[in-house]
């Protein structure tokens, strides 16, 4: 990590009233509109409201798979696209997206092969990885010999693997059982407070959001703005029964309000 | 060997009946003959006797099987392979023309299609003629291509290998384009957040991922290839290869030599996708697509 001095310290994300509209057959659909934030080095945000209130599509701006159509938005202080090509980030999408032909070991060693790693590198990486998301062994494997879960475990591997400054995640967990989704936000903690990793994070789940975030951005659909951003007041160290506490469910409560305020608009 | 049994069981049920029903056909076909000929030698035909007559004719309408069967191995394992009645002689005349066609149509297909695929002025001009190329029938086009080139020089192999390759690019080019398109849109996303150069994407994700496609379209293009050898040798004047051998054949109304050139012609073709299909499984085992 670069130590910064505070006086000069910029987030590492800054959106300034970012919009996206797509022109569809149908007409305009305002994905982003007037989107102002600011996420600092080393928090971890959450994005959480209902389908089709542009999270996805805020993800892919910042990383630069999609361009904004009107506003500003600088990643490290530069733009996205500058961002990109000096890979600062690495970005799970919704999908595991691993590639059939090649084993869980070589899917991960893919981005590692395109930075031109040397194969002892790979090898080093990948391993470490594996055994952070609990797939020791399965490196041999391909795609289709694992579950749901593990292939969206491999995945993650990968993202992690890459060891970027900031990690862009999609609803990972979307797809897995509660168990499994408590270990890996457990491990996903532990892994930020260990890194200190700037994490983006999308949610369906306010307990989710709650539960690792320092920072909760509620969002509501047409056109996609944030309706209420909510500074998380739990401590850092956070055991899987916190969310039993009167302080978790207070702020559980003020994400449900917000989501509630934005449904009521349509 | 009762599994071998299983799967050899229905194919050779079919077999069977096909050539039960040839038999017949036979029969029916060249009797006509057999009884005119009875007629003007003034003698009496039995029923076994025309039948046996159906089966032996020496320019039948339709050869028995047994005559066609005799005929190759006659042609083949008879004969020198360097003798001008050699099928196996013929033969090879028109796969060397077959794979030359081959090899090149596939590379020319797989060219193409990455140009279409990656350049956009190409994927709007070049899609069209290329569909136009297989509109005009072969046959019109085949004369050509040889009067052509023999003005310039080149007979024999290279215009036949040429005619192959014509026939042989399209469905390269059609199952390239497709299967270099066959990554979904996540994946391509994902590679640029790896910031992967065109170069990586190609070699990591587009190439793969056509790989399916290519034996299936590999596959059309070897009969094809081969089809294209053999009408290249219909105009030349018939000298050598399976297609002067028919040509050969229905100048003379020697139809079972035309039936064996064209039984040989499939048993080829049949071999030919056989040995793709065999090399497709093999890779499929490699890449790890085998379940
Ligand atoms: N490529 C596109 N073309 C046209 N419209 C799009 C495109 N991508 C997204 N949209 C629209 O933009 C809006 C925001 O989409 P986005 O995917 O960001 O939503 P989301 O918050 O991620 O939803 P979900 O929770 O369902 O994943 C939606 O109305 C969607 O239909
Ligand atoms: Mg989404």
């Amino acid at each position: 990590m670069k130590e910064r001095p505070d006086v000069t310290k910029t987030p590492v994300i800054a959106a300034r009233d970012l919009s996206l509209t797509f022109e569809t057959n149908d007409g305009p659909v305002h994905a982003l509109k007037d989107v102002t934030l600011d996420i600092e080095e080393g928090e971890f945000v959450s994005f959480i409201g209902p389908s089709g209130c542009g999270k996805t599509t805020f993800l892919r701006v910042i990383a630069d798979l999609e361009q904004p159509t009107g506003g500003t938005i600088t990643v490290n202080g530069q733009t996205p696209r500058q961002a990109r090509l000096a890979r600062a980030y690495g970005y799970v999408f919704q999908a595991a997206g691993l590639l059939p032909w090649r084993t869980i070991g070589r899917n991960i060693a893919l981005p590692l092969e395109i930075i031109g790693l040397s194969k002892e590198e790979q090898a080093e990486k990948v391993a470490q990885v594996l055994d952070l998301v609990d797939l020791s062994g399965f490196d041999k494997k391909y795609p289709w010999q694992l579950s749901g879960g593990m292939q969206q475990r491999a995945s993650i591997a990968r993202a992690l693997a890459f060891d970027a400054d900031i990690l862009l995640m999609d609803e990972p967990f979307g797809a897995l059982d509660e168990i499994v989704r408590d270990h890996l936000n457990e491990q996903l903690l532990a892994l930020w407070a260990r890194t200190g990793k700037t994490i983006g994070f999308v949610t369906h789940s306010i307990p989710e959001a709650v539960y690792l975030s320092t920072k909760i951005v509620v969002m509501s659909p047409r056109p996609g703005r944030v309706t209420d951003v909510i500074e998380s007041s739990l401590p850092k160290e956070r055991p899987l029964d916190i969310r039993e506490t009167p302080e978790f469910l207070e702020i559980a409560h003020r994400v449900r309000e917000g989501l509630r305020a934005g449904h009521s608009y349509d | 060997m009762s599994r071998f049994l299983s799967h050899a069981l229905p194919i050779l049920t079919v077999v069977a009946l096909i050539v039960g029903l040839w038999y017949l056909a036979a029969i029916a076909l060249n009797a006509p003959w057999a009884r005119d000929q009875a007629t003007r030698a003034g003698v009496d035909l039995s029923a076994s006797e025309l039948v046996a007559d159906t089966w032996s004719q020496d320019k039948p309408k339709l050869p028995a099987p047994h005559q066609i069967a005799t005929e190759i191995w006659e042609t083949t394992a008879e004969k020198k392979i360097t003798s001008k009645r050699s099928l196996v002689y013929h033969g090879w005349i028109t796969l060397s023309a077959t794979l030359l066609g081959f090899v090149f149509g596939a590379g020319f297909g797989i060219l193409l299609a990455i140009g279409i695929v990656y350049n956009r002025a190409m994927d709007m001009s070049v899609m069209p003629w290329v569909i136009a190329s297989q509109a005009i029938p072969i046959l019109a086009i085949a004369p050509m291509i040889i009067v052509v080139l023999n003005a310039v020089g080149l007979s024999g192999l290279i215009p036949k290998a040429i005619i192959s390759m014509y026939l042989s690019f399209f469905p390269v080019v059609v199952g390239m384009v497709k299967g270099l398109r066959s990554p979904d849109a996540m994946l391509i996303d994902q590679m640029r957040t790896y910031s992967a150069s065109p170069a990586q994407t190609f070699w990591k994700l587009r190439f793969p991922s056509s790989v399916p496609y290519l034996f299936t379209s590999l596959k059309v293009a070897v009969a094809a290839s081969l089809v294209g050898a053999i009408v290249g040798e219909l105009p030349t004047g018939a000298v050598a290869g399976l297609g002067a051998r028919l040509l050969a054949g229905s100048y003379y109304g020697q139809t079972i030599q035309i039936w064996s050139a064209l039984i040989s012609a499939a048993a080829l073709a049949a071999c030919l996708v056989g040995i793709v299909g065999l090399v497709e499984r093999v890779v499929n085992k490699r890449m790890g697509f085998a379940r």
